[in-house]
This record gives structure tokens, C-alpha cells and sequence, in this order.
């Protein structure tokens, strides 16, 4: 590919190669643990569903009592196939006994043999195997029969009512008004629960709780406005947090189509511990490469708590890390939302021409990727006549360099969650621009030694000497230090590590095997 | 559209401002001029209109008019409107409860802290509750500062601790007393369904009980925080939009002075 900025892709490949081998001692650390989020996943793949008369999800239930018996190193299949073989029993008759009180699984082992155990589960395996790639077959059906236009990105809208059924309202709205990408915010605080609620839910803060039912209501309701409009509706959940898996496969088995995905944010950002998360987003990264999703990354938020013109090297690197992280969970990069934004103070002379050398850049550093595009979030005002005009050069430079989803930014940004006439004035916004600038990115060179070629060397020079740091460094280190977003982390420290136990001789998590790379 | 645009009508009003009677000004003084933007439940079409209509005039205004209407969705209509406002206010009896400090430079600020109390001052900060919106504390303590006020980080005679987000006011308080804080940083982002007012009254009740009120200065920032909702849910002071670090440290240090030389 020739470089629009003139960049040196061998400098782009030696990065990528710092990138790797970043990421090689983070998968080598992450293979020999299993979670509490992870086991709970399995167990949603067994079939496992429902709550007991608490209330407590029966995944919970079946993971607690292994990890109370201090045995959960062994893995919840191990358990799960000896108690099939001992009493014939489903797994989710299983979970129900043990919620009953009165089973004790861990009595019920009667052999170590794996080929004998993966027999006993492999219907149950196939089962749910079959569910995701069906939504994955229906998902490429739909998208084939209505075709789409790749030049320009996914126009990204969320809803977030708190309320699932006016949560439908909204995004069907939002569809029929030219969204290609609905996302149901999560309320505040769910990614700190260590548990997935269950069922339909109408109440939330800043957003609506991502239950497997709340799932399947979108998904219908998106499927519905879609054969209307012939044009497939995508939608994006948010597979980060304690839960980060287990939101996966969910999403999976409901057919959901983006998920925000980066465990790197979840540290940074909600202070998740970071050795349980990056175990976490291998099972889960693998779970989205098999199920087709499109993976979002949270780089664009180093930004709200970094300097965007500073900072802009960390997003980059953050960004290589993230692909070579998700390269070893088999998520092909067409599936790789990398994240980055649109940032830097609007009052900085030549703002918007650093702006289009860093998106440039990206798409050519990334050139499969359906890179993730942030809005302007931390400079909008409340005055929202000029936030629609920072929105609007947003959206100038997301058609200008081929973003693949493009989150809209709101004029109201920093004021409320989006009003159905919000999400109208952005969406109308973003149209009238990728369809009056379509082609201007196949128009339009850059100046030899002008700012923009000047700026992406700059920054792809910057990433390359901070990843040439942290291969010395080690990620957990550079992340300890606080290197991304200015924001500093203990590898001890932070929520859900008590949560994390070393994989036991009689371990097994075959999905591994069975989804990643494949389709 | 627009009848009033291009109108040669003679402005039959009063032209003059009176402070006791202010309403909006377009173009004209006392003209009333207002734009308002809404959604109605309704399909659009002549009846969505005058349904717009009928509704600016309850709300006060004269001479209504839609410039632009669109439905969303079906049974949803978008509208742009204009009209006069027929009410006034009495700016000249307002009275509005403000943060008394007067706002002094970083470097100042650390002199006076040198002068009147002669150690650092130690204040801890966080987004506190459920919120996981680091935006706002970040803007006041995080070194760099935010819109070209350096934050609290960066001041050499203040001791600050920034506890990031989401953290509960039980921590927060154990935290406070751990480092002995002399004054607390609460910022509230999130204000859905008015979480932000059960969350800051929990910490005022939390503090009473373990008779701390009185120990530190306490105050929140946010958005959606005004310096008189901050005093009537116990807070010292209240920090809302386009208040930066140098507000909050002047208020903080002048407090602690006044507090202490009683």
C-alpha cells in the first residue's frame, strides 16, 4: 500500500513486532489462570441459566460452590461431565441441585479421563456451538442480501433510557433515521457487578442493565425495523468489566454484533484488577472472533484523562498492543474496532489538521481494521451549537480517512443521554457530510513536509520508543507506572482478583479449541 | 415561514430596559425573542403544528412560529420555534447565594497558604458513589489542570490525593481520615434520576454520624452542581460549570484560614 502520510512501514512492522512480543508475556501469564467470570462463561455455554430464589444467577451459584471448596482451579467442566455421567442429568438440572442446597458436585467425580468427559458434554458443546454460528449465518445473510457502503463508516448511536422496551422506542428511531449501529449503554456501575442480572429490565442509571433477555428484545426489535428499512441494524453491548466473558457469550447466543471489548480500559478506567481482566478478554476475545463480533477498543479514552496532543503516542501503542492481543485470541483484524479520537482542544491552532494526520495514520497502521472513531467528549461545553460544529469536523475527518464506526458524537454531549431529536440533528449531521465529502480522501494529497506528514512520524516515532520501553518493561509494569491515560495501577490492586485461581491438572475449556480462528 | 422576519411593522413596545421587567432580547430590546427546540409525541403534519402553536403560547409567548418540523420516527415530531415572550423577571431584586472567595493565582494561592497556615494543606478528591466519571476531578486535581488552569496536583503547598472514580463514601471517608485531610473534593457527573443528591446527602449523613462535619471543609463539583444546592445538602461550597482548580483551592484555603482564626 503507498502511504498517503509517506509512512515507514518498516518502522510500522517493527512496531507491530515490539507489539508482539508485549503481548506474548501477557498471553503466557494468561493461559495458566481461569476466573471466576471465565468459569461462569463455561457454564453460560453449558446451558446453565436462570436464578435461584435469591435471586443469584445459577452460573454464580455452580462457580461459588467450586470456589468455596477452594477446587475451582479444576475448572467447572471437570465437575460439570463427572455429575452428567453420575446422575444423567443436564447441566442446568445440575446448577439447579446444587442451588437447591442439597448436592455436593465435588463428591461426584469418578474419573480424570478428558476424552471420556468431553464425550459426555459434546452434545451440549455442539448445541451451543450451532446457536452462535446461526446468528452469525443469519447476520452474513442479511448483510449480503441488503449490501452496504464500506467507503464510509458505521454510523454509531447509543440509546440509554435505563429502560429496555423504551430503549426500542429509541433505537428503532435511530434506525429508521439512518443509524447502522445501535448500543444499549450499560447502566452506571454494572461493570463492577460480579454477576450478569437476569431478564428483562426497566430500570437503570446512565443506562440499561445488559441482561441475556435485554439482548434477545434488541435484538428482535432490530431485526424488525431492519426487514423494513433493508438494511441491517448492528448491535453493540459492552463485554468489559467483572463480567467481561460470561457479557461475550451472551452476546453470542443472542446475536449481537459489536462489543466494546478492551481490558486495558477496565484497568485504567474502572479500576478492574488487571491480571483477572486480561484472563477475562482471552475467553472473551476468542468467544467474539467465533461469533463474528466486531470488537471495540477504549484508546480514545486516554485521551479524557491525558492530553490528546501529548498523549497521542500512547493511544497508537495502545492500539498495536491490543491487535496483537487479540491476534492471539484468533479475532481476525477485520473484526478489530481498534479505538482512537477525535480529542484535542478546539482552540488549538491546526487542531483539526493533527486530528486528520493521527486518524490517517491509524487507518493506514491499521489498514483492515473497522477502526473505532470517538466523538469530542471532553471539550464539549453545554454550548451546543458549536458541539454540533465539532461533531460536524469529526465527522469531516471519519469520512476523510475511512473510520469504520463512526460514534457520533451528540450536540448535547456532557448535558443529558441523548433525547430521540439529538440522535436525529447527529445522525443528519454525519449523513450530510459522508455523502458531500464521500471521495475526498481519493482527492485530496498531503504537502511533502507539511504538518500532517510531519505530526504521524512524530507520533509513530513516539509509539515505537514507548513500546521499545515497555518490551523491557513488561505490560503490567508500564500499566503499574502509569503510562496510558496518566492513570496508575497496581497489579494487585483493584476489584475481582480475589476472583482469579491457577488452572488445576484435570482443567479443560474446550470452546477454546472449538472457536478460536474459526467461524 | 417566518412571518415575523422580514416584518416592517412598527414595534409598538417600549424600548427601554428596565431591570424590573427583563425578558429575552432578539434583536430588539424587549422584543422577547426566544427559540425553543422540542419533540412531540405526535405525527407531523397541520395538526402537529398547531398542537406546537397552542402549546408556546401556554408557555408565555406571542406571535408563535415553526420554522421547521420533522417527524423522527412515526408518531414523533421534531420542531424549531420562535416566539415573544410575554413574561418578565425582576432582575434587580435577585439574590443568588455564590461561593464568597476571592479567586487568587496558583502562585498565589500557595503564598497565602505559606503566610496564614505555613504547612501543605492535604485534600482528597474523588468521584465518589457509583460514578465512574473521572472527567470532572481529573479537571481540578490532575497536574496538567484543564482549559489552561493547572490543577491541584500541581500546587506546591497543597497535598492532594486524587481516588479516581466509583469510590464508595465509606472508602472515600477511611481514606480522608488515613491521610488527614483538611478538606474533601466530592464530583458528581452522573445525575440521572438525581443519584448525584442521594449519593453527596449519604456522605453529609455518613460524616455527622462519625463526627467529621465539623473536621473538614467538604465540597462537591459537577455539571449539574450550583453553589446553593451544594450549601443546602451541607456541603461548604459547590463548584458548577466553567469553575476550575484555582476556584476551588482559593475557596478551600480562605476557609481554612477564616475557620481557623475564630
Amino acid at each position: 500500500m503507498q502511504s498517503k502520510l509517506g509512512l515507514d512501514f518498516k518502522k510500522v512492522e517493527h512496531a507491530k513486532g515490539l507489539a508482539e512480543k508485549i503481548a506474548i508475556e501477557v498471553q503466557s501469564f494468561v493461559e495458566r489462570y481461569t476466573t471466576v467470570a471465565t468459569e461462569r462463561t463455561i457454564c453460560r455455554a453449558l446451558g446453565i441459566d436462570g436464578v435461584d430464589s435469591n435471586n443469584v444467577p445459577l452460573p454464580n451459584v455452580v462457580v461459588d460452590f467450586l470456589k468455596d471448596k477452594g477446587v475451582l482451579g479444576q475448572g467447572v467442566m471437570f465437575y460439570i461431565a463427572n455429575a452428567m455421567i453420575k446422575t444423567g442429568l443436564q447441566p442446568q438440572q445440575i446448577a439447579e441441585k446444587i442451588a437447591e442446597g442439597s448436592y455436593d458436585i465435588t463428591k461426584d467425580v469418578s474419573t480424570t479421563d478428558k476424552e471420556l468427559l468431553l464425550k459426555i458434554l459434546r452434545p451440549v458443546i455442539d448445541s451451543t456451538i450451532d446457536r452462535i454460528r446461526s446468528h452469525r449465518q443469519k447476520r452474513e445473510k442479511y448483510v449480503a442480501e441488503y449490501g452496504e457502503d464500506r467507503a464510509r463508516p458505521y454510523i454509531y448511536v447509543i440509546v440509554a433510557t435505563g429502560n429496555i422496551y423504551e430503549d426500542v422506542v429509541q433505537a428503532q428511531a435511530a434506525a429508521r433515521q439512518g443509524a447502522d449501529i445501535i448500543a444499549v449503554i450499560r447502566t452506571t456501575g454494572q461493570s463492577l457487578l460480579d454477576y450478569v442480572p437476569y431478564g428483562a429490565t426497566t430500570e437503570g442509571f446512565g443506562g440499561t442493565f445488559a441482561t441475556q433477555e435485554n439482548f434477545r428484545i434488541m435484538r428482535e426489535a432490530l431485526d424488525q425495523v431492519g426487514e423494513e428499512l433493508h438494511h441491517y441494524i448492528r448491535l453493540c453491548n459492552y463485554c468489559s468489566g467483572l463480567c467481561m466473558p460470561e457479557i461475550a457469550i451472551m452476546g453470542a447466543l443472542e446475536g449481537l454484533d459489536v462489543m466494546l471489548n478492551d481490558a486495558l480500559y477496565g484497568i485504567l478506567f474502572r479500576d478492574i484488577n488487571m491480571q483477572r481482566t486480561l484472563i477475562d478478554q482471552y475467553f472473551s476475545r476468542v468467544i467474539n472472533g467465533f461469533a463474528g463480533v466486531i470488537i471495540n477498543t477504549g484508546e480514545d479514552n486516554y485521551l479524557t484523562t491525558a492530553d490528546a496532543i501529548e498523549a497521542a503516542h500512547t493511544v497508537l501503542a495502545s492500539d498495536l498492543i491490543n491487535e496483537q492481543l487479540a491476534l492471539f485470541a484468533g479475532l481476525p483484524e477485520e473484526q478489530m474496532g481498534l479505538g482512537h479520537a477525535f480529542e484535542m482542544d478546539p482552540m488549538h491552532k491546526n487542531g483539526f489538521l493533527y486530528e486528520l494526520a493521527q486518524a490517517q495514520m491509524t487507518r493506514e497502521i491499521f489498514p483492515k481494521a473497522p477502526l473505532k472513531y470517538m466523538p469530542p467528549t471532553k471539550f464539549m461545553t453545554g454550548n451546543i451549537f458549536r458541539g454540533h460544529i465539532q461533531d460536524a469536523l469529526f465527522n469531516m475527518i471519519g469520512i476523510w480517512t475511512h473510520q469504520g464506526i463512526q460514534l457520533l458524537g451528540m450536540p448535547t454531549e456532557a448535558i443529558h443521554t441523548p433525547f430521540m431529536s439529538d440522535r436525529f440533528l447527529s445522525i443528519e449531521n454525519a449523513r450530510y457530510i459522508f455523502n458531500n465529502m464521500h471521495d475526498i480522501g481519493e482527492e485530496v494529497e498531503f504537502k511533502e513536509g507539511g504538518i500532517i506528514k510531519n505530526r504521524a512520524k512524530e507520533v509513530l516515532d513516539n509509539a515505537i520508543v514507548l513500546l521499545e520501553e515497555m518490551t523491557q518493561e513488561g505490560l503490567f509494569n508500564t500499566l503499574e507506572q502509569g503510562k496510558f491515560g496518566d492513570v496508575k495501577r497496581p497489579k494487585n490492586g483493584g476489584k475481582g482478583l480475589d476472583g482469579v485461581v491457577e488452572r488445576g491438572a484435570n482443567y479443560m475449556n474446550p470452546f477454546i479449541d472449538l472457536m478460536k480462528g474459526r467461524k | 415561514m417566518s412571518e415575523g422576519l422580514y416584518s416592517m411593522e412598527a414595534k409598538n413596545y417600549d424600548k427601554t430596559l428596565d431591570l424590573k421587567k427583563v425578558k429575552p432580547y432578539g434583536d430588539t430590546m424587549n422584543d422577547g425573542k426566544v427559540q425553543l427546540s422540542f419533540t412531540l409525541p405526535v405525527p407531523a403534519g397541520a395538526e402537529a403544528i398547531e398542537a406546537a402553536k397552542q402549546l408556546i403560547k401556554k408557555m408565555g409567548f406571542e406571535n408563535p412560529l415553526v420554522v421547521f418540523s420533522e417527524e423522527l420516527t412515526p408518531g414523533f415530531t421534531f420542531f424549531n420555534c420562535y416566539g415573544s415572550l410575554t413574561h418578565t423577571v425582576n432582575y434587580a431584586d435577585i439574590y443568588v447565594p455564590k461561593v464568597e472567595s476571592k479567586v487568587m493565582s496558583m502562585e498565589a494561592t500557595d503564598k497565602f497558604i505559606e503566610d496564614n497556615i505555613g504547612r501543605p494543606l492535604v485534600l482528597v478528591g474523588a468521584s465518589t458513589g457509583t460514578d465512574a466519571h473521572t472527567v470532572g476531578i481529573d479537571a481540578i486535581m490532575n497536574m496538567k489542570g484543564y482549559a489552561g488552569h493547572y490543577g491541584l496536583e500541581r500546587y506546591r503547598m497543597i497535598e492532594a490525593h486524587n481516588l479516581g472514580s466509583q469510590v464508595p463514601n465509606e472508602d472515600f471517608l477511611a481514606k480522608a481520615i488515613e491521610l488527614k485531610a483538611d478538606a474533601l473534593l466530592v464530583s458528581q457527573t452522573v445525575t440521572q434520576k438525581d443519584i448525584h443528591i442521594q449519593n453527596l446527602t449519604n456522605l453529609i449523613e455518613l460524616m455527622d454520624a462519625e463526627g467529621l462535619r465539623d473536621k473538614m471543609i467538604v465540597v462537591c463539583g459537577g455539571p449539574r452542581i450550583s453553589h446553593e444546592l451544594a450549601k443546602e445538602l451541607g456541603y461548604d461550597a459547590g463548584f458548577g460549570m466553567n469553575t476550575y482548580a484555582d476556584d476551588v483551592a482559593s475557596f478551600v484555603v480562605e476557609e481554612f484560614v477564616k475557620r481557623n482564626n475564630k
